[in-house]
């Protein structure tokens, strides 16, 4: 679910839009699952990557938008032809891959997949065939003064959610006071960067030099402050087909094949041979040592080494690291939710009445802005007036989060308002004016309370509604309930858990709510004493 | 009937009201005086205007000619007035509607004090001193807090009343006051409004129950056409009725009484 509605936020907000979206019908019109098991003799290798990536990684072919193009499709073609299978590509989300791999949705991800500890404890990872280094990016006015994530104190440091370099902002957050934003994408962290949004960017070098040749006036400082490692991911149920496939890469750096797919996207430099180097002496017993062999070529400053997963306690350990987070998300879910709710509220009793008391004009006006909201998705409402008015008004993430969704919920409320403003009788309004009550009075003393009641009920469900809906402000790089649910989950590689805290924390916000409601309702309809 | 009421000023005096819904004239010339103190019944068949007469008193409803003056207080011909004069107008008069409309989310007790704290600024302590006063006159003190679902038809009516006496109006409008009451709740109906009107009240009731009308009224308009087309004291009107419309009107209440209900 969240998944998908990020996934539209992307296309509509025009990253990669036209791929997304084709890549997207290829999906949808090819066979539906993949084989979990390892595929049979004749069948496709179906691999599973983030085509919003982009170049150099996996994107439309330009010319052929039904093909995707990419070192990572060059790799994908690779293994597929040495095992003998056709290589068929399965969009998916960035953050999505691990589970998406889980369940069976294609046998191998790759699509910069960085290896991770957590990783290595829930999947099957391949040996890392590409070195990458994080970088720091700035504005080229800042370069002087912004080296390093020292310099950063206090500053909004921008990456993309679930990676490394996220994990290194968290730590250099609580360590060094950097506030870290995440974002769904690569692309939107260097163009806040540039409009003043953000004052760094931490990415892998891959992405800030993609992001150079497309943003003017940045600077990306050559120190590394992390390196890390590019690797496939499968299933651990496919640990044999995994070590199958890591003899062709390792196969694939001896005689150069990889060298010359990288050389073909600009991508080789002098860390690769020595990590190359590194692979292959560990893997020198062959496949039975493989997989603890590789684990050790891999570590990098980056991603500490950590033994795997432990079962229970190591999932006891991350939700006790990631509670915190989770309650502060849900902190910002519920400030979030009300103050949207009071605006929608204001703005939807200013409609209404408006609506059913003003002038032609005003009444044009106001039932065009209705119609207008209800009739264009939330999601393009919210990257317009954070991206696209962002030449005029650069609005903080927080601020457009709340009017976007206070402003679209204020369009629902005036119908709720209008719908109980009618339908208060009007000879209730006809006894308050023969009483001599002036039509403000009416308004505000009689057909509004009435209103009011008729409008609780439908009110209660909409706050509801706004509740988990504001979990589509996290495309404007607020971290609230669901966002921060999600980076728990590619964290630590799995659903279930953040899942259910997710869900309890939701239902623990929304039904007291409900639960007010009904009370209140109750007591205006019953007898008085 | 002038030579009875001639010593004072009337509080309702209509002259030529005419009144046009679409292509229907409501009304079509109504002239009606009623004096200080009096209770008149306004008879008539369903769609004769009655109705829509004590609308057009009350400020509801614009009319398109004649002169309208309650209390001194003149509506002019063509639209609803000015805020204020009509502010001015709905002082001076007082309504009860057939289905009472009483505020469905007050207490009886703030029904009657809602026009006393917002329109005449009386302080809500002593408003609500005056709505318990009112209640407990109209019978109805003991349901001061209960809202008006909880209510019956007899005890809304009084709260109505209540309500529309508050400002004290000197003329109180009421639409079928008793369409909805049975004969002993009809009886303690007409002893109150005498007593409103022994206190000076002026009352005029639209009504299509001659035994009301006989009983308790001093006298009995009837209306047909949107026009007035007889009018004396009760004994005379229906005692030996002149205009057909009377007595199609009188012929019907025995049919649906079965015969006789005279009392």
């Amino acid at each position: 679910m969240i998944h998908r509605r990020v996934r539209q936020a992307h296309s509509a907000s025009g990253t990669a839009c036209l791929g997304a979206m084709l890549a997207l019908v290829a999906a949808m019109v090819s066979p539906p699952r993949a084989m979990a098991q390892p595929p049979s003799p004749a069948a496709e290798l179906v691999w599973g990557g983030d085509a919003e990536g982009g170049s150099p990684y996996v994107e439309a072919d330009p010319r052929d938008p039904s093909r995707v193009v990419g070192f990572e499709a060059d790799v994908a073609a690779l293994i597929a032809a040495k095992l003998g299978l056709r290589p068929r590509f399965q969009p998916v989300q960035f953050a999505s891959i691990d589970a998406s791999v889980k369940r069976g949705d294609f046998v191998i991800g790759l699509s910069g997949i960085e290896d991770t500890p957590a990783r290595r404890a829930a999947l099957a990872v391949t040996v890392p065939y590409y070195e990458f280094r994080e970088v720091l990016t700035v504005r080229a006015a800042d370069a002087p003064r912004i080296r390093v994530l020292d310099d950063l104190r206090g500053r909004r440091v921008g990456t993309l959610g679930g990676t490394i370099a996220y994990e290194i902002l968290l730590d250099a957050q609580a360590a060094r006071g950097v506030v870290a934003v995440s974002y769904d994408d690569d692309v939107h962290p260097y163009s806040d960067l540039a409009l003043g949004r953000l004052d760094a960017v931490l990415l892998d070098h891959v992405l800030a030099d993609k992001a150079m040749r497309r943003e003017r006036g940045l600077v990306t400082h050559p120190e590394t402050v992390a390196v890390g490692h590019y690797v496939g991911v499968l299933d651990r149920t496919n640990a044999t087909l995994r070590d199958r496939i890591d003899a062709v890469l390792l196969d694939a750096m001896r005689d150069g094949t990889l060298e010359g797919i990288f050389r073909r996207w600009g991508l080789w430099n002098d860390d690769q041979p020595k990590l190359y180097a590194r692979v292959l002496t560990a893997a020198v017993p062959a496949a039975a040592g493989l997989a603890p062999a590789a684990q050790a070529a891999s570590r990098s400053e980056g991603a500490e080494a950590q033994p795997p997963a432990q079962g229970h306690t190591e999932t006891a350990a991350a939700v006790q690291r990631y509670l915190p987070a989770l309650f502060r998300a849900a902190l910002v879910t519920i400030v979030l939710s009300c103050l949207a709710m009071a605006l929608a509220v204001a703005m939807g009793v200013f409609i209404a009445s408006g609506r059913v008391y003003g002038g032609r004009v005003l009444r044009t006006v106001l039932t065009a802005y209705v119609e207008l909201t209800r009739g264009t998705p939330v999601l393009l409402q919210l990257f317009v007036l954070y991206y696209g008015l962002a030449e005029f008004i650069r609005l903080p993430a927080f601020v457009a989060a709340l009017i976007g969704l206070g402003l679209n919920y204020a369009a629902y409320e005036s119908e709720i308002y209008r719908g109980a403003l009618e339908a208060v009788p009007k000879g209730q309004l006809e006894a308050a004016r023969v009483l001599g009550l002036s039509e403000r009075q009416v308004f505000t003393l009689v057909r509004g309370p009435q209103a009011l009641r008729l409008a609780l009920a439908p009110m209660t469900n909409d706050f509801v509604a706004l509740l988990k809906d504001s979990s589509l402000v996290s495309v404007l790089t607020v971290v609230e309930l669901t966002k921060q649910t999600q980076i728990f989950a590619a964290n630590i590689g799995s659903w279930v858990v953040p899942g259910a805290l997710c869900a309890a924390m939701y239902l623990a916000m929304s039904l007291p709510l409900a639960r007010a409601a009904r009370r209140l309702e109750a007591k205006w309809k019953a007898p008085t004493p | 009937m002038e030579g009875a009421h001639a010593m004072n000023l009337p509080v309702l005096d209509a002259r030529g009201i005419t009144l046009r819904r679409g292509s229907r004239d409501v009304l079509r010339g109504v002239d009606l005086h009623i004096g200080r103190g009096e209770l008149v019944a306004l008879m008539g068949l369903s769609g004769g205007g009655k109705t829509t007469f004590l609308r057009a008193v009350a400020g509801l409803e614009a009319f398109d000619a004649g002169t309208l003056s309650v209390d001194g207080v003149n509506l002019v011909a063509g639209r609803l007035p000015a805020p204020d004069v009509l502010k001015a107008r709905r002082r001076k008069v007082g309504m009860v509607f057939q289905f009472h409309h009483l505020f469905e989310h007050l207490t009886a007790a703030h029904n009657v004090c809602l026009a006393l704290v917002h329109v005449h600024r009386v302080p809500r302590h002593e408003a609500e001193r005056r709505a318990l006063a009112l209640l407990d006159q109209m019978g109805v003190g003991a349901r001061a807090r209960a809202l008006p679902r909880e209510l019956s038809g007899g005890e809304a009516q009084r709260v109505a009343i209540a309500r529309a006496l508050a400002v004290d109006p000197p003329l109180l409008l009421m639409d079928e006051p008793t369409a909805s009451l049975d004969p002993a709740r009809r009886d303690e109906l007409g002893d109150t409004l005498e007593r409103l009107t022994r206190s000076g009240r002026t009352l005029l009731a639209a009504t299509h129950d001659d035994d009301f009308a006989r009983d308790y009224a001093d006298r009995v308009i009837v209306m047909a056409d949107g026009l007035v087309v007889e009018q004396g004291d009760p004994a005379g009107v229906l005692g030996s009725p002149q205009h057909p419309a009377t007595r199609q009107l009188l012929s019907q209440k025995k049919r649906s009484n079965g015969g006789g209900s005279d009392s």
